[in-house]
Order: C-alpha cells, then sequence, then structure tokens
C-alpha cells in the first residue's frame, strides 16, 4: 500500500506544478496576441507594397536577385525559437531539416558547402553539438524583434547571395495557420522565384507618372519585396510559437488535472484503509478486553 | 487629401494633410491636392507634411517609396531615423 505522506506529497508537486503551466499558458496566450497583432501592423506595408510591384511590373527588369546559377553554396535559414516548452515546435524544424539534409541537400551536405544558420537559441544548440557547418550571426534574433533587425539578417543573405558566397538560400519556419496548427515550410527566398503574372489589371491602366523610371523603382523595390517576406517568416514564427507553447501547456495542465485525480482516489483509499484498520485495531483490542 | 506613412512595424502617421513634401530620388517635390498619380522611390531625407488636426510636422526617413492616388498618398518607409 502507499505511503500516505508520499502520496501527499506528490499531490502538492503536481498541484504547483499545474499552476506553473496553467500561468505559462496565460502568458503564451497574451504573447499570441501581440505577435498576431504584429503580423496584423506589417500586413498594409507588405500589401501596398505589393500593389505598387504589380503596377511597375510591367517594366521588364533584370534583377540580380532573380539570377539563376549552377547551385554550388546553399544556405539554410532556420527558424527556431529562444525557448523550449513549446511541443513539437522546434523538433518540427529539425526533422524536416533532416530530411532535406538527407536527401534533396544531401550532395551539398556531403561536400560541405551547405550552411545552416540557426535563428532563435534553440536551433544554434541543436546545430553547435551537429556535424553541420553553421553560422550563427544572426542566432540572437529574438529578444527585440523589429523589422530592423529581420532587415539586417535579410541584408546578410541577399549580400552573400549577389557576391556569389551563396547560389540557393532557404528558410525553414512554422507558418502560422490557427493556435493549434503550425506548418512546417520550406521556402526559397533566394533566388526570386518568376512573379505570377499581375491579376490586377485595374490598377495596371492608370497612368501612373514614374520618378525616376519604372526599372529603377523596381530594382529598388525587389530588395524591399524579399526583407519584407523574410519578416514576415519571422513574425509567423514568432506566432507558431507561442500558439504551440500555448496548446502544449493546456495539454500539460490538462493531464496535470487527471493526475491529480487519480492521487487524490489513491490518497483517500490509503487514508480509509488506515482508518478502517485502526478502528479493527480497537476493537479487536476492546473486544480482547472484556472478553477477558 | 488623405496621407498614410506606413512602416513593417506600424502605421506613424494617416490623416487628412493639406500639402506633404518628399525627398524625391532626383530632388525634393511637393504634393498638392488634386496631384496626377505618381509612384516615387524616395531618398534619405526629410518628409514634411501639413496635418489638419497637427499642423506642420517633419520626418526623417532612410528611404522608401510614396504613392499618389486620387488625393491619398501613401509612404512606405523602411525606417524612419527621427520623427
Amino acid at each position: 500500500m502507499p505511503n500516505l505522506k508520499e502520496v501527499k506529497n506528490r499531490i502538492v508537486s503536481v498541484t504547483s506544478t499545474q499552476q506553473i503551466t496553467k500561468a505559462m499558458k496565460m502568458v503564451a496566450a497574451a504573447k499570441l496576441r501581440r505577435a498576431q497583432e504584429a503580423i496584423t501592423q506589417m500586413r498594409p506595408y507588405a500589401q501596398k507594397l505589393n500593389e505598387i510591384l504589380q503596377n511597375v511590373s510591367t517594366a521588364q527588369v533584370e534583377t540580380p536577385f532573380a539570377e539563376q546559377r549552377d547551385v554550388q553554396r546553399v544556405l539554410l535559414i532556420a527558424v527556431t525559437s529562444d525557448r523550449g516548452l513549446s511541443g513539437a515546435f522546434n523538433a518540427n524544424i529539425f526533422r524536416r531539416i533532416r530530411i532535406l539534409l538527407d536527401e534533396e541537400l544531401r550532395g551539398y551536405q556531403a561536400q560541405g558547402t551547405l550552411e545552416v544558420m540557426p535563428i532563435g537559441k534553440k536551433g544554434l544548440e541543436y546545430y553547435r553539438r551537429r556535424d553541420v557547418k553553421s553560422n550563427t550571426t544572426f542566432s540572437g534574433l529574438w529578444p527585440n524583434l523589429s523589422f530592423d533587425e529581420a532587415r539586417r539578417t535579410a541584408e546578410y543573405a541577399m549580400d552573400g547571395f549577389l557576391e556569389k558566397r551563396y547560389d540557393k538560400v532557404l528558410v525553414v519556419y512554422n507558418e502560422f495557420k490557427n493556435v493549434a496548427t503550425q506548418i512546417v515550410r520550406v521556402e526559397q527566398l533566394l533566388p526570386l522565384l518568376p512573379a505570377e503574372p499581375a491579376t490586377n489589371t485595374a490598377a495596371a491602366n492608370i497612368d501612373y507618372i514614374f520618378e525616376p523610371t519604372k526599372e529603377e523603382i523596381v530594382t529598388e523595390l525587389i530588395p524591399k519585396s524579399i526583407k519584407i517576406q523574410f519578416y514576415k517568416m519571422l513574425l509567423d514564427s514568432r506566432a507558431s510559437e507561442e500558439g504551440a507553447r500555448m496548446t502544449a501547456m493546456d495539454k500539460a495542465t490538462d493531464n496535470a488535472g487527471e493526475l491529480l485525480k487519480e492521487l487524490k482516489l489513491t490518497y483517500n483509499r490509503t487514508r480509509q484503509a488506515a482508518i478502517t484498520k485502526e478502528i479493527l485495531e480497537i476493537v479487536g483490542g476492546a473486544e480482547a478486553l472484556s472478553n477477558g | 487629401m488623405f496621407l498614410e506613412i506606413i512602416t513593417p512595424d506600424r502605421r506613424v502617421f494617416e490623416g487628412e494633410v493639406d500639402s506633404a513634401t518628399f525627398p524625391g530620388a532626383k530632388g525634393s517635390f511637393q504634393v498638392l491636392t488634386n496631384h496626377a498619380p505618381l509612384i516615387s522611390t524616395l531618398a534619405q531625407g526629410r518628409i514634411t507634411y501639413v496635418s489638419k488636426a497637427e499642423g506642420r510636422r517633419t520626418l526623417e526617413v532612410d528611404g522608401g517609396v510614396v504613392e499618389v492616388l486620387n488625393n491619398k498618398i501613401s509612404v512606405l518607409v523602411e525606417r524612419l531615423i527621427s520623427e
């Protein structure tokens, strides 16, 4: 039979764990809201930029960012989180990259021409311990994420592409679908994939004055568009992280509740058994006395 | 006419203005009501606008792009140097 005191101690410890997971869930919920707000804040900028790009994209411009080269060196940006306790959030990223390294990018990995650039402490720790060439320049991006920080990282990759240090830049990140669902995505940041033809024909008919010229505007806007694309991935990842943490902590709280229920049952059973035993002893003792 | 200035992080300004001056790539230019549709890139410099609510204000930006269409000016700026 379990020791009464031991069971009681476990109940106390599970209760406090449950309080922690509950608090973490609420903190994650608040942070998720802020992360979603950041996405909402970024949207008007991204939309307008796209609109303007479509208006000028009738001009055929050769941008160096779209140059298709024979791929020699690959940069793989792995967007992970700084903190754990968020379910399979980071593990999903690592698993996806493992598959990439074993399959599509196998040759580059073998030749050592593939660099993994982890963003976030979890990725940093993971790739430090592994046989992967890693680039840790921007691993500490999260604490004060702003567009400016994201821009620097994107510019690093873009400069690397222009200077032919990388021929291809991929980003692996968690896309935010909803609070409970994150989708791991692999997206090609560079070279730029050919843009879809403009669908917005109404806007294309407006007779704009272009200053300085259409071509120069396109040349200036394309890097901006790459940067905002990258920023969006980071914001998505941050919202996903908090969503994943919220779900994980919600599950943990539920599990703790179930465990508590069982422990309380054990506790009460044990207690009752002890009382019954005691009564039996007293009755037995009294009977022995009266019989004597 | 309506002016909005947006960065990826936030909306810096939106409201009715009487005029707005931009640091265009080929020199500063001013936009008044009923300006023709225009798309222009911006160089580093100052954006000055006369807001109906707040009066004359100046922002320093790192470059960007501006679109003028039907009395609506949209300014996209990556980074504000000072407000």
